[in-house]
């Protein structure tokens, strides 16, 4: 066992050296407080609401949201709109419906069953009309970025002026939290950008933290059940775990050999 | 093995039991005589038939829900993590059980090289424990394909194109493997149904491979073959099946945490993107536990001689009961042995850890020596050691170690505080 000790450590040691040297080379990202974090972890509810506002008026104009219902913005553990406002939220968007009985395709209002409306008919049109990049899907992004939660609020508050010695093309601009640090979407937030309805200070570190909550709640949409049943099971295992010890402890008992 | 005959004690029993001997079958399995000085290493076997069976239940009902089809198959995992009750657990569940079962088989494969447990006479039961380890990566492949993700389809791309290496006929087989000259819907839908397929092969070998187990019975920390039954035997029920339970709920804790807690965090974000033939992501890299031998692939300049290398280093397991060839199982009476054996642990874990990096200088070089190091242990270091090895006095039997005939106090030593750990 001796050995054991040993190896691991030096084990440790190799890993820990390499980590170390690894982070030297990468930007600390923005750190804020999620609500979310941690084993019991759940969403600001006011939070996702204005999140909610903020990818509405900002980034649904060219990001879409292709996994997400207008329904989900009732259920529970999400924004918790109630169902008046969820239908108003739905029915102020056009969906293209049919074909109805003359074969014909037709616009109709958004129910709360319908998916998000996309901003653009396809992916290729998204392009042409962003200088030839596409902008992601928004729906599960905060999980299809090595930084998640905290890359994407350090993204929204990192753009800069480049630094001496950098060109940058038309159409491309500098952020420092951007791999490669050159990113095709402008900055977006500004102070005051949004009104919230509810009166919170629009500015741009409020609302790049109110669109990540949101973001990450569109990517774990059952984040919150899962942290709560985490817990119980846990708890029960535990529970259980204890009492088969000992049960266990008084079986062996009857031999007389340690277990 | 069985010492008395077994009779039922009903009519209808006995009936029975002389048409399909299956209440036999259940008594053996019960009375099975197994070592009593067993320590927690031993129980990893049964969280692997744990693994296995969460395995394929949960795959099951997320074959209900998921379509392989390329345009749909990203899709209806959202739908399955989004809108099937309690699709999110399920899918965390068979994406981190994943993660778990190579977890326990590599520590249950460890233990057998720690105390011998592949040396005659139970080489079959390590050889088919060889091919289902073999099977479990093929069916973690396949299965790492179906979400269709980023990294989902360009691991299926660097994998499938290792075929390409084999002289004349490999560009050949890759198209056959792919059904087309690319990883596209063809791909996919054979690999969902050999994903489907590979569980139930597995399923079939374990109970091979326990049978084969339950011949010359369990090896045990200390090496010696024992009579069965004895004072060094205690029935598999209810000792060992209490002690198995308590393991498996420790280890369902930690499966627990992950799943509930850091799903995630085991897999790749790319995979989070949906697949585009167009968009090559930065690293390509497979889940953690085919690290150690994408590193041994990588650490060869030559393609071919690269997918040789990799094969060598699974195939050259199944060569291992006629490689070491030392007579003494347990390392505890191996002092050199001992020895060797963590530093092949040391060197399975970094090129665990190399494999994960770039392939390019300082990691490169690192592959390079851990893979050749690799070879080094069981082609040179384990067949010398036996001949050259003073290994310590071995005792005689489990309980009466002194008795036996062994004067050597501290081996006996060594074994108590071994089992205690």
């Amino acid at each position: 066992m001796k050995n054991f000790f040993r190896i691991s450590f030096l084990i440790a040691l190799f890993f820990g050296f390499q980590f170390n040297s690894n982070a030297a080379e990468k930007v600390e990202y923005l750190k804020t407080d999620w609500s979310f974090k941690g084993p019991f972890g759940k969403f600001d509810r006011a939070s996702l609401q204005r999140g909610y506002q903020v990818y509405q008026e900002v980034c649904s104009s060219c990001h879409s949201m292709k996994y997400l219902s207008y329904r989900n913005l009732v259920e529970e553990g999400g924004p918790e709109f109630s169902v008046e406002q969820a239908k108003a939220i739905a029915a102020s968007f056009e969906v293209k419906d049919g074909p109805n009985a003359d074969g014909e395709m037709f616009m109709r209002p958004g129910r709360l069953s319908d998916k998000f409306v996309m901003p653009y008919e396809n992916e290729k049109a998204a392009q042409a009309a962003n200088g030839g990049a596409y902008p992601p899907d928004m729906t599960v992004l905060v999980k299809a970025r090595g930084g998640g939660v905290d890359y994407i609020y350090s993204l929204l508050q990192g753009y800069e002026d480049p630094p001496a010695g950098v060109t940058l093309d038309d159409g491309v601009y500098y952020n420092k939290y951007m791999y490669g640090n050159k990113i095709k979407m402008s900055n977006q937030l500004s102070d005051g950008l949004v009104e919230y309805s509810d009166g919170t200070n629009a500015s741009v570190e409020q609302m790049a933290k109110d669109v990540t909550t949101f973001l990450m709640w569109t990517a774990e949409p059952h984040l919150e059940t899962r942290h709560k049943m985490g817990f119980k099971a846990i708890v029960y295992l535990i529970i259980l775990t204890v009492l088969v010890y000992f049960s266990m402890k008084r079986i062996w008992s009857r031999i007389e050999t340690k277990v | 093995m069985s010492e008395h005959e077994y009779t039922p004690k009903s009519k209808v029993g006995k009936w029975f039991n002389d048409r399909l001997p299956l209440l036999t079958l259940a008594n053996h399995l019960t009375d099975y005589p197994t070592p009593k000085n067993l320590n927690y290493w031993w129980t990893f076997g049964g969280i692997l038939t744990f693994c296995l069976i969460t395995q394929i239940v949960t795959g099951l009902v997320l074959a209900m829900h998921y379509i392989a089809h390329a345009d749909m198959a990203f899709q209806s995992v959202e739908h399955i993590m989004r809108d099937v009750n309690y699709g999110w657990l399920i899918r965390y569940i068979h994406a981190n059980g994943a993660s778990m079962f190579f977890l326990a088989v590599y520590i249950h494969i460890f233990r057998s090289l720690f105390y011998g447990s592949y040396k005659s006479p139970r080489e079959v039961i390590w050889i088919i424990g060889i091919i289902i380890y073999l099977l479990m990566m093929a069916a973690a492949f396949l299965g790492y394909v179906l979400p269709w993700g980023q990294m989902s389809f360009w691991g299926a791309t660097v994998i499938t194109n290792l075929f390409s290496a084999i002289p004349l006929v490999g560009e050949g087989i890759v198209t056959w493997l792919w059904g087309g000259y690319s990883v596209d819907n063809p791909t996919l839908t054979r690999f969902f149904t050999l994903h489907y397929l590979i569980p139930f092969l597995i399923l079939g070998l374990v109970v091979l491979h326990i049978w084969a187990l339950h011949v010359p019975g369990n090896n045990n920390p200390i090496g010696i073959d024992i009579k069965k039954p004895s004072k060094d035997t205690v029935p598999f029920h209810p000792y060992i099946v209490i002690k198995d339970g308590f393991a498996l709920l420790m280890f369902m804790i930690v499966f627990a945490f992950f799943v509930f807690y850091t799903p995630n965090i085991l897999g790749h974000a790319d995979n989070y993107i949906e697949a585009n033939p167009l968009v090559t992501p930065a690293h390509i890299v497979p889940e953690w536990y085919l690290l150690p031998f994408y590193a041994i692939l990588r650490s060869v300049p030559d393609k071919l001689l690269g997918v040789i290398a990799m094969l060598s280093a699974i195939l050259i397991l199944a060569a291992l009961p006629w490689l070491d060839t030392s007579k003494i199982r347990s390392a505890v009476f191996r002092p050199l042995y001992k020895q060797f054996y963590w530093i092949l642990v040391a060197d399975v874990l970094i090129l665990g850890y190399v494999g994960a990096m770039p392939a390019e200088g300082l990691y490169l070089l690192i592959a390079r020596i851990a893979t050749a190091y690799y070879f080094l242990h069981f082609l040179v270091i384990l067949p010398v050691l036996g001949f050259k090895e003073r290994t310590t006095p071995v005792p005689l039997s489990i309980t009466e170690p002194i008795l036996g005939g062994s004067p050597n106090l501290a081996a006996v030593k060594k074994k108590d505080s071994f089992k205690d750990q």
